[in-house]
């Protein structure tokens, strides 16, 4: 952090001024000339902060159901590892200024939303938006906004101890684009009374929350699930960046298999698990596996096994003496892959403070491995959404 | 895990509980450790130079805690849908693990995360729907242990 501190500041000074707050009220999906209306661009760049290693960034609209008061926000994560819109607002620092209609529990109280990450969470309130990127369109998406404003924060959400990501600064993003395979960001267990219910929704009045039953339907939930047309997953499409760039440009697709230009081809299909997994073999030893475009490098094993030691002054990375050659092995069912890959010195690519974008940014996670963004590098990743159909069969899978 | 609602209770009755268990606790604590999380016991597993206690939580969580011969919880893991109350798990600990990760001088996290803190290290591992991680203390390791066992 401290390499990236002083830059980091300036670019959030100057990115606040050119294009902090969207253009708003516009009813107004913007397709870029040439492209297609289910082709979104995206770009992985330093994000509305200025701070943020290797993340990738998109515009999503918003709008109050079935009106033309529409807000467009730059700047929003997009994030196969997670389910659901969440939109950062200008309470927090972030771009969200219009005010969308909020979600009512069964008492009648506003409903608020905890949503847990691994390494933080958001805390504020649900409401109902129309939600376009490019020609999509999905109607009456229960939404996340997060606002540190909004009621207290639930112990509970406190208890892991995680960073409370309500800022901008800490966030990183405008918000974040959760595209990945599940439809809701909790599932049955929100639905559930009592103990067996995890605390994740919770109805707020005077300033005091309680934990809320939450129907699946009204949960946070994936908006490619919603969209009219093009609804059953996504392609991420991003160039090969080996070395550290400034940053790298490509496009997020909806739909497989639905349009001339998000065809299968010959990718690999591999099944997902309850549990949101795959399996990754390295060394010969099975392991959890993921894809996740959220999470900012590749994350696997800890140096007992892959012998390449974290940073000194800072555990989540490593930082080899030289940039190590590595592959392992993704499987489901009967399918399976061989992925190349490379972990470079973290400290020596945060070096450069003009450079956001890291092909071999790589760090610890004892016993499973997370195939982070820079497996995205030079690859369309294909993330199919479970019970949606595909000419592959049904989701939820992941291809490449 | 449903901490919103037994916490305002289990606060009161943390303070005049001597047997709190948690990292660094002994082993007589586990139990008090299930009944806080609203987990159930499911065995105790005894493996060369320590013992694991295995309890899940009625949100589907798995708790692992790991005693040494000594009798001391040198670590925790856990596995499931939800994080587990690390307060109530991290113990003593939390505070030191807090102030760490919730540095504001620390590089943004954006993915499982590492924190190390003298004879304290946390690991947050997993992603939304599906969470692991371990916390475990270096200076109470049983000679010989396999870090690789503590998951």
């Amino acid at each position: 952090m401290r390499s990236l501190a002083f830059p980091a500041l300036l670019a959030a000074g100057v990115i606040g001024i050119a294009c902090g707050g969207g253009s708003s009220h516009q009813n107004n999906a913007i397709t870029p000339p040439g492209s297609s209306a289910n082709v979104q661009a995206i770009v992985v760049n330093s994000g509305p902060a200025g701070n943020y290693a290797n993340g990738v960034f998109t515009s999503v609209t918003v709008c109050v159901p079935s009106s033309s008061t529409c807000q467009t926000i730059n700047g929003v994560l997009v994030d196969t590892g997670s389910f659901g819109l969440r939109l950062l607002s200008s309470a927090g620092g972030g771009a969200l200024t219009m005010s969308l209609p909020q979600q009512n529990g069964s008492n009648g109280n506003p409903v608020g939303e905890c949503a847990e990450f691994v390494s933080g969470f958001t805390w504020g309130p649900v409401v109902t938006a129309d939600v376009q990127i490019a020609g999509e369109k999905a109607s009456a998406v229960p939404v996340q906004v997060i606002d540190p404003s909004f009621s207290s924060v639930p112990q509970s959400c406190k208890s892991s101890g995680v960073p409370e990501q309500d800022t901008l600064q800490q966030l990183g993003a405008n918000g974040i684009l959760g595209v990945g395979p599940f439809l809701q960001d909790c599932g049955g267990a929100c639905t559930q009374s009592g103990s067996a219910n995890p605390g994740i929704y919770f109805e707020c009045a005077s300033g005091s929350c309680q934990v809320a039953q939450e129907a699946l339907a009204q949960q946070v939930s994936n908006p490619v699930g919603g969209f009219a047309t093009d609804n059953n997953g996504v392609i991420v499409e991003l160039p090969s960046s080996l070395g550290a760039a400034a940053s790298l440009s490509g496009s997020l697709v909806f739909g497989i298999g639905t349009e001339s230009n998000n065809g299968m081809g010959s990718v690999t299909v591999f099944p997902i698990n309850a549990n949101g997994d795959f399996t990754t073999s390295y060394s010969g030893q099975s392991y959890p596996g993921f894809i996740d475009s959220g999470s900012n490098a590749l994350f696997f094993l800890n140096t007992a096994q892959t012998s390449l030691p974290s940073c000194t002054n800072d555990d989540s990375f490593y930082c080899p003496s030289s940039t190590a050659n590595l592959s392992a092995r993704d499987s489901s069912g009967s399918a399976s892959a061989t992925v190349q890959f490379s972990v470079a010195n973290a400290n020596s690519l945060f070096g450069n403070s003009a450079d956001f974008v890291f092909g071999t940014l790589a760090g610890p996670n004892p016993g499973t491995f997370d195939w982070g963004l820079p497996f995205f590098f030079g690859r369309n990743v294909f993330t199919a959404i479970e019970s949606h159909s595909t000419p592959a069969g049904q989701g939820p899978f992941w291809a490449f | 895990m449903t901490g919103s609602r037994w916490l305002p209770l289990g606060c009161l009755l943390l303070c005049s509980c001597a047997t709190f268990a948690s990292l660094g606790g002994d082993e007589s604590s586990v139990q008090s450790d299930a009944g806080r999380m609203q987990a159930r016991s499911l065995k105790t597993t005894r493996s060369g130079a320590f013992s694991f206690h295995e309890i899940q939580t009625t949100a589907g969580t798995a708790v692992r805690e790991y005693v040494s011969p000594a009798g001391i919880v040198f670590a925790v893991a856990w596995k499931g849908p939800w994080r587990p109350d690390l307060q109530q798990l991290l113990g003593a600990h939390f505070a030191e693990y807090q102030t760490a990760i919730q540095d504001p001088n620390r590089r943004p996290a954006h993915g499982p995360t590492t924190i190390q803190v003298q004879n304290l290290v946390v690991q947050l591992s997993g992603h939304m729907r599906d969470y692991s991680g371990r916390a475990y203390l270096t200076d109470q390791l049983p000679a010989a242990v396999d870090l690789e066992t503590i998951h």
